[in-house]
């Protein structure tokens, strides 16, 4: 189990990482979801030891791991731009922490071999890394780090450089890889999705702090403040006063919602309302439509006071519209 | 060993860090390449400029000589350049525009003389137009005069730096946008007002840059000057060769160097003033759009015609060169009787031979030989001296960015130059062999650096990084990533030390030994003494050098990093 202890990381005098904590278990996936500059990829070479902390330690199976070089921890990493190494073949490349282990060259073939296969490059052995497209080199960058059976896979933005088609593909491969083999595993993203389809656990990291901690399901239905909604755009974040028990005055007029915060009359408080339409909810969202976009099973509706509906039959622009939707208290 | 491994880290710094504090493992990086050049060429620099700004030195008659030679020196290159460029921008067109069968094959046809010794090229025009050429001899009854003459000069300068037209002017041809044009002939520009008004200014910088490179080019120049044309064509190198070798004037000598350099110095800062200004302009695309396959009637004349001229040009002086060393077509001096004239093989199997009376002490294949050592020595003293340098100029600190300019210095000063310098300086050692490696290094030395360091710096931090994430060691990441991927550079380095030892004229000239000469020195002294063996041996000698210089541009191509560039 990788347990990482309250990292403290500056850079250039301004707070990068602020007393980041958490641990990942036995096969065992986590997503670090953030915007670019968040500090995500920095915690990843601290916990390779590409970088030192400030502050703070890191621990596989309580073994304290802060002054052990990246080459003694065993930890595979995998590069958004892959990192392969120009002047070996595949076969070459995926052998190389073989070799640094100093294998016997026939485990060697059959892990290369075995690699390969993982991630469907079978025949690709003596092919030059430079001939090969995007996608493969980044399956062949993943078969290199496989190879080793580390004993925690770490991934930087790993499909950041291709195409959405095949970002998909080798997604579905991934999962399939990383269940199979029961490696632990760190994955780097500003992409939700990916996040979200990988992670048995997400962690959302915003200004160096980790702000919202769950399984995609519980941090999809509670994201608990308006930046971690606003960042996975979860609907409409409406500002609000507190007037009674369960009433809030908003710009688009008085909200009935179900809270179980202690909130005090005169409070500001975030509100989320879903666009989605939901036949059985009290609040209602009016306004005249000023957009239209089709969305393969849905239009997004966008209103002139700025809020967002999904319907399913678009109505025209200029028409006025009223939806009921679920609107949830975010503190 | 430090593990700090993080954003501001130098590549020397791991490489090197040893529990070495960084500023001294700077140091130890500097110590051997800045005292070569302190020694070989900032004291020797330092006793021309003593002797150039000296009373005695500096007298009216010593300036109206110096002027009168910069004035001929000034008109050889300016006329050099724009005939230059009379063959090169159509040649440029040519390419940046039209697909045509051997075109690439044509393109490293023009490119290879730049890379051939002066001395070939000096050979090559000699074996086929010179009073003993090929066509003199198999048309007698043509009686022109060639060799001694200006258009043989400025003939050899245009076969030199045509190719430097067609890369620099093409590639911006190239990758010009074709929708300019388009959106200039839909406004209602013919062809004509296109090109003066859209094309030509967008081509403004890269004409300017390619221009001043051929003038700084043809401005330098000494072996075509001093072989075709001889030395009453005074321009400041061959002069100052005079006042080295013919009618001994040290200090006027001294004089002209210093005025070469002021003049080269300007003329550099130009160029690369006009280099950095000229890159942002056009948008980079792909090269392709722009290329076609000549349509018109008008169109195809011009390729076939420009096709054949270049071919000709091109082709004619350098298979003259191994043809010519090929055949008899004259009487030897002194041989009486029946005359074997056609096919024969006796100018190689007489460099073999040490003859009473002929030019050398030695069997004149020894020259071969010195030339090999003398290359060999060169590589292994400019790659000792290039690594350090390179690996620190790989990742500079804000000093170390000074320094980088002062390791070019010697390229921007002639290499008779160098020779002077070296026979002020160090007068004493001139009876040791020893001196021309290392003038031979210091013309190499800028070219093996920057060979070396674009290698060094083009290796990602990422691909260590990934080494060791998967467990290599950092003395297994030098072994395993960084020695490997340099091979290919250091090698290509080493072939350009190789290359420019072998060919290396006007410093080798002024300072080898009688008794051990270079290939080139030896091809001179050949050329200039009378009779038909000489000139045949001349030949000879000219074809091993052309073949060893072409081998070794072969070799330099194969190890070239892809992507590295041109000039």
């Amino acid at each position: 189990m990788l347990e990482v202890h309250h990292i403290f990381k500056t850079y250039e005098g301004k707070p990068l990482l602020n007393d980041i904590s958490f641990t990942v278990a036995e096969g065992e996936t986590i997503c670090l979801l953030g915007a670019s500059g968040s500090g995500k990829s920095t915690l990843l070479r601290i916990i390779a030891g590409l970088e030192d902390s400030d502050s703070g330690s890191i621990s596989f199976n309580r073994q304290d791991l802060t002054s052990t070089p990246p080459h003694l921890r065993d930890f595979g990493l995998v590069f958004q731009d892959y990192a392969l190494f120009p002047h070996l073949n595949v076969n070459d490349n995926v052998a190389f922490g073989l070799r640094m282990r100093r294998m016997e060259q026939v485990e060697i073939s059959r892990r290369v071999a075995g690699s390969l296969e993982m991630v469907n490059l079978g025949g690709f052995g003596n092919r030059s890394v430079t001939d090969l497209s995007g996608g493969e080199q980044q399956r062949v960058a993943l078969a290199r780090a496989l190879a080793t059976r580390p004993r925690l896979l770490m991934f930087d933005e790993p499909l950041g450089a291709l195409d959405r088609a095949l970002r998909e593909d080798l997604l579905n491969e991934l999962r399939g890889i990383l269940h199979q083999t029961e490696i632990p595993a760190i994955y780097v993203t500003h992409d939700q999705e990916e996040a979200f389809t990988l992670a048995d656990r997400v962690l959302i990291l915003h200004d160096g702090e980790i702000i919202r901690e769950g399984t995609p399901a519980d941090v999809w239905t509670n994201p608990e403040s308006a930046f971690v909604a606003g960042f996975l755009g979860l609907g409409n974040v409406v500002d609000g006063t507190v007037i009674g028990k369960n009433k809030f005055q908003t710009g688009h007029g008085i909200l009935t919602v179900k809270c179980t915060h202690k909130h005090l009359k005169g409070d500001k408080v975030h509100l989320l309302a879903r666009p989605l339409p939901a036949e059985k909810e009290a609040n209602v969202i009016r306004g005249v439509v000023s957009d239209v976009i089709f969305q393969q099973d849905r239009f997004k509706i966008t209103l002139d006071n700025g809020l967002n509906v999904y319907l399913q039959e678009a109505p025209k622009v200029g028409e006025r519209v009223a939806v009921r939707v679920k609107v949830e208290c975010l503190a | 060993m430090s593990r700090t491994i993080n954003h501001g880290d130098t590549e020397t710094r791991r490489l090197f860090d040893f529990s070495v504090p960084l500023w001294l493992s700077r140091i130890l990086l500097w110590l051997l390449p800045l005292s070569f050049l302190i020694i070989s060429f900032f004291f020797p620099l330092s006793r021309i400029l003593a002797l150039t700004f000296n009373l005695s030195t500096i007298t009216t008659e010593n300036l109206q000589l110096a002027f009168s030679v910069l004035t001929f020196t000034f008109y050889q290159a300016t006329l050099s350049t724009i005939l230059t460029l009379l063959l090169g921008l159509p040649s440029a067109y040519l390419f940046a525009r039209y697909n045509f069968h051997g075109k690439s094959l044509l393109r490293v046809l023009t490119a290879v003389p730049f890379m051939l010794p002066t001395v070939v090229v000096a050979a090559g025009f000699n074996a086929l137009l010179g009073p003993r050429g090929l066509i003199h001899t198999l048309f007698p009854l043509s009686s022109f005069n060639f060799i001694g003459t200006l258009s043989a000069i400025l003939l050899a300068h245009i076969f030199y730096n045509t190719t430097i037209i067609i890369r620099v002017v093409g590639n911006a041809l190239s990758s010009l946008d074709p929708k300019l044009e388009g959106a200039a002939r839909s406004l209602g520009a013919d062809s004509f007002r296109v090109w003066w008004n859209v094309i030509l200014p967008l081509l403004r910088p890269s004409l300017f840059a390619s221009s001043l490179l051929v003038f700084l080019f043809d401005f330098t120049s000494f072996g075509v000057i001093l072989l075709l044309g001889g030395s009453k064509f005074s321009t400041l190198e061959v002069e100052i060769y005079l006042r080295v070798l013919k009618l001994p004037n040290l200090s006027l000598a001294a004089l002209l160097s210093v005025t070469q350099l002021v003049c080269t110095l300007i003329f550099s800062i130009l160029y690369s003033r006009f280099t950095s200004r000229s890159t942002a302009q056009i948008a980079p695309r792909s090269a392709e759009s722009n290329i076609r396959k000549p349509g018109t009637l008008r169109e195809r004349f011009f390729v076939a015609a420009f096709i054949f001229l270049l071919s000709s040009f091109f082709l004619l002086p350098l298979s003259s060169l191994p043809l010519r060393s090929l055949f008899r077509l004259e009487a030897d001096r002194g041989q009486r009787g029946e005359v074997q004239y056609g096919f024969t093989t006796d100018y190689y199997t007489e460099l073999f031979v040490n003859r009473r009376g002929s030019v050398f002490y030695v069997p004149p294949i020894r020259a071969t030989l010195n030339s090999i050592g003398y290359a060999g020595a060169t590589v292994a003293l400019s790659l000792l001296l290039g690594f350090p340098a390179a690996f620190a100029l790989a990742k500079p600190t804000r000093l170390e960015k000074i320094l980088d300019p002062l390791i070019m210095l010697p390229l921007g000063s002639s290499a008779v130059m160098l020779g002077l310098g070296f026979i002020i300086s160090f007068g004493a050692w001139l009876t040791s062999p020893l001196l021309v490696p290392f003038a031979h290094t210091l013309v190499a030395l800028p070219f093996v650096i920057r060979a070396i360091q674009p290698a060094i710096a083009s290796i990602p931090e990422r691909l260590r990084q990934a080494a060791s994430s998967l467990g290599a060691s950092p003395l297994e990441v030098w072994k395993n990533i960084d020695f490997p991927i340099l091979r290919r550079a250091t090698l290509a380095a080493a072939t350009f030390a190789f290359t420019i030892s072998l060919g290396e004229f006007g410093a080798t000239l002024l300072i080898s030994r009688p008794e051990y000469p270079t290939i080139p020195v030896a091809i001179e002294r050949f050329l200039s003494q009378p009779g038909g063996l000489n000139y045949g041996q001349a030949m000879a000698m000219a074809t091993i050098l052309m073949l060893l210089t072409i081998a070794s541009i072969l070799l330099i191509e194969k190890f070239r990093l892809p992507n590295s560039g041109e000039f």
